[in-house]
């Protein structure tokens, strides 16, 4: 499976570093969210919005049971937004 | 017309629409099979991954876990979605790049190691095998239901059926196919609970009745619920009380397992070009989020309505009496369940009334001493039941019980069919062609996929009718498997040059080892009853239940194989020149067989 396109010049090697380097930021961005979302807010951090009252109960349970399945679905859409810009940005989208 | 008619109706008319389609768009080859979804748009591919992902867990199961537990129970939701973000930013544009149908070859081919190949054919095999047992149980559910006979019958009869649908074949790989049964089973899943919302809340959004107003009480919904259910000694619907530790795991294990399952993987494999798996994993979870944002409306909205009818006067008065269940038509529902044997109950006291409350909790003693109560008498509810018996419980219209039949039954066979395709795939495929016997026969490679898929079922059958939990929780231990074998390797194939051959076959090893043992040794050895020295009330490691060990598991899989890559040889050149093309997008023809 090594096709041409591995077989870089000088310049290439240094843009595909930096794309990469860009891709693992965007990855590391989401995933906090992701975390802070689901296992903070609706778990472990769920003491502190008890204060916050929402529909009978608190925003940690919204949080554990519908907030953290829309922050995931938008987390999704933004990255592969963002990622297919970055692509065209590096010049290494798909023909 | 009866309700066993209009049962039958809707889920023979279901089968004639999901075999008409196959037999409209039936794809000819091997490779029309794999390729079936190519050139499909991502919405589309992203409807029919969900259907063949969401099962019977997702559509019979889940809701009861969470309405009899409540909050705690939240780890399914999050669980079970969260991991698409894991495989949409982690998984799926890299493995789409890199080319190629099986999570086994790609393993194989980046660890450039026949034996890491194997290893994770075999972690595969162990983790599809569970997850069937699983299906299996919703399927005995289903079926019992709707033939009103014994679960055990209901799960043999149940077992034929699937095993038939898989050998037939023509439900599997079929996207339009898919897609039909998706809409089956988001119609069947969403109207009784749109029904249930506006009886309740006035709401027609179940999601958002959730949090709205009783319209009885004027209360909010929850905090009606969470009143009744304290009222009967039962734990507050809306608070946490399990180990924190635990449910962390449980929901990470989840995650993990999701983003480390084959067969919802391999359907990223195909999309015609890299950016499509971005966005396809989108689209999977948006199809998938009107079921999981329905779920625990349906849970709790059951849950009161069920206390409701036990208590028909309020949780202060007097229970339901055995004459109304007897004649009432609303408790009809009871007495078709009671056939099934997963629901019963029993006038312990003889009072002619059937008084269901927590017989564990003290202040309940208390009033039971004073009452005159000897127990709970609601004796058996089967978790597995709620979704299933929802609509009858709510008294809705005969045509919404026999939907929600065609859609649970939808649910569970497409999946479990698409498993034992799996399963049989890799043993006579990846491990007998691929490993033991490369000049096998093309028909001694079926035949031995046909055997493989028996003795699936076979195992599946025997355990599902002593199963080690109620489905999505046998089903949560078989994403503990994957998580702890299968996502490590693909992640560290991707996000590492350094991991090689050795140390991604110890890591895996180890991972599914040390978790399948655990699990062993909390569920029974190969799941047979009473072979267990602990139980999940009581677990091993403090806190941690079996079915969260995944996340543990992972752990122990990235930890051996760092730990081995560093003593070992360096990766090869042409190995990392793989892992850094597999990393952009340029330059993704599209996907080739291995054959």
């Amino acid at each position: 499976m090594v096709d041409d396109s591995t077989k870089m010049a000088p310049n290439q090697v240094e843009a595909s570093k930096n794309y990469w380097a860009a891709n693992i930021r965007m990855i590391a961005i989401s995933l906090v969210i992701w975390a802070l979302v689901s296992f903070g807010f609706g778990i472990l951090l769920r003491p502190m919005l008890s204060g916050i009252p929402i529909g009978g109960t608190d925003l940690g349970f919204w949080f554990a049971q519908q907030g953290s399945i829309l922050v995931f679905l938008a987390l999704i859409f933004f990255y592969a937004w963002r990622m297919n810009k970055v692509d065209q940005q590096f010049g290494v989208e798909e023909e | 017309m009866d309700q066993f008619t209009i049962n039958l109706i809707f889920v023979a008319a279901s089968f004639a629409l999901y075999i008409g389609i196959a037999i409209w768009s039936r794809a000819g080859s091997t490779s029309e099979f794999y390729a079936a979804n190519r050139g499909v748009h991502p919405v589309t591919n992203g409807m029919a991954t969900a259907a063949d992902w969401m099962s019977a867990a997702s559509f019979i199961s889940m809701a009861g876990l969470i309405a009899f537990t409540g909050y705690d129970n939240s780890s399914f939701l999050m669980g079970w979605t969260g991991g698409y973000v894991l495989l949409a930013l982690l998984l799926a544009p890299y493995l789409r790049k890199f080319g190629k149908f099986t999570v086994s070859e790609f393993i194989g081919d980046r660890f450039y190691s026949q034996t890491a190949r194997i290893v994770a054919v075999v972690c595969l095999i162990v983790a599809s095998t569970t997850y069937v047992i699983g299906q299996m149980t919703g399927v005995g559910v289903a079926f019992g239901r709707f033939l009103e006979v014994s679960n055990v019958t209901g799960l043999l009869v149940g077992a034929c059926v699937v095993f038939a649908y898989a050998v037939f074949g023509g439900m599997k790989g079929v996207t339009y196919t898919q897609v039909a049964q998706y809409c089956v089973l988001i119609t069947a899943y969403t109207i009784p609970a749109v029904f249930i919302s506006l009886q309740l809340t006035g709401n027609p959004i179940p999601a958002l009745g959730l949090f709205g107003e009783h319209t009885n009480s004027g209360e909010p919904l929850l905090t009606k619920l969470d009143a009744i259910v304290t009222d009967l000694g039962f734990k507050e619907y809306t608070l946490h009380h399990a180990d924190t530790f635990n449910m962390f795991l449980f929901t990470l294990s989840l995650m993990i397992g999701t983003a480390g399952l084959p067969h919802v993987i391999m359907r990223f494999f195909t999309v015609p070009r890299v950016s499509d798996a971005r966005w396809s994993a989108g689209w999977t979870l948006v199809f998938i989020a009107l079921l999981y944002l329905t779920a625990p409306a349906v849970g709790a909205m059951a849950r009161l309505n069920i206390t409701e009818m036990m208590w028909p006067n309020g949780t202060q008065n007097e229970a339901v009496s055995v004459e109304m269940i007897d004649t009432d038509q609303r408790y009809d529902w009871m007495k078709t369940w009671q056939k099934t044997g997963l629901l019963d109950w029993e006038d312990k006291n003889e009072d002619g009334r059937i008084q269901y409350y927590n017989d564990k909790s003290e202040a309940m003693q208390a009033r039971a001493e004073a009452a005159g109560w000897q127990g709970n008498e609601l004796t058996k509810f089967n978790r597995d039941i709620l979704v299933l018996a929802n609509p009858e419980i709510a008294n809705l219209p005969g045509w919404v019980i026999g939907l929600v039949a065609a859609g649970g039954l939808a649910a569970a066979l497409s999946t479990a069919a698409g498993l034992l395709l799996a399963i049989s795939s890799a043993v006579s495929h990846d491990l007998i062609k691929g490993a033991i016997k490369p000049d096998i026969s093309e028909a001694g490679e079926l035949m031995s996929a046909r055997i493989a898929m028996a003795a699936a079922i076979l195992v599946a059958t025997y355990l599902g009718l002593n199963p080690p939990g109620f489905a999505a929780q046998t089903v949560a231990l078989a994403f503990g498997l994957a998580a702890a074998s299968i996502f490590p390797a693909l992640m560290m194939g991707i996000f590492s040059t350094r991991i090689n051959n050795t140390g991604a076959v110890a890591g895996m090893l180890a991972g599914l080892t040390v978790t399948l043992i655990y699990i062993f040794l909390h569920k029974g050895w190969l799941f047979i009853p009473n072979t267990a020295s602990f139980s999940d009330s009581d677990p091993l490691l403090g806190t941690v239940k079996s079915t969260s060990f995944g996340a543990i598991g992972a752990a122990i899989n990235f930890a051996v194989a760092y730990a081995v890559s560093s003593m070992t040889k360096d990766t090869p050149e042409e190995i990392k020149q793989l892992v850094e093309s597999v990393r952009v997008p340029r330059g993704a023809g599209s996907a080739v067989a291995d054959h």
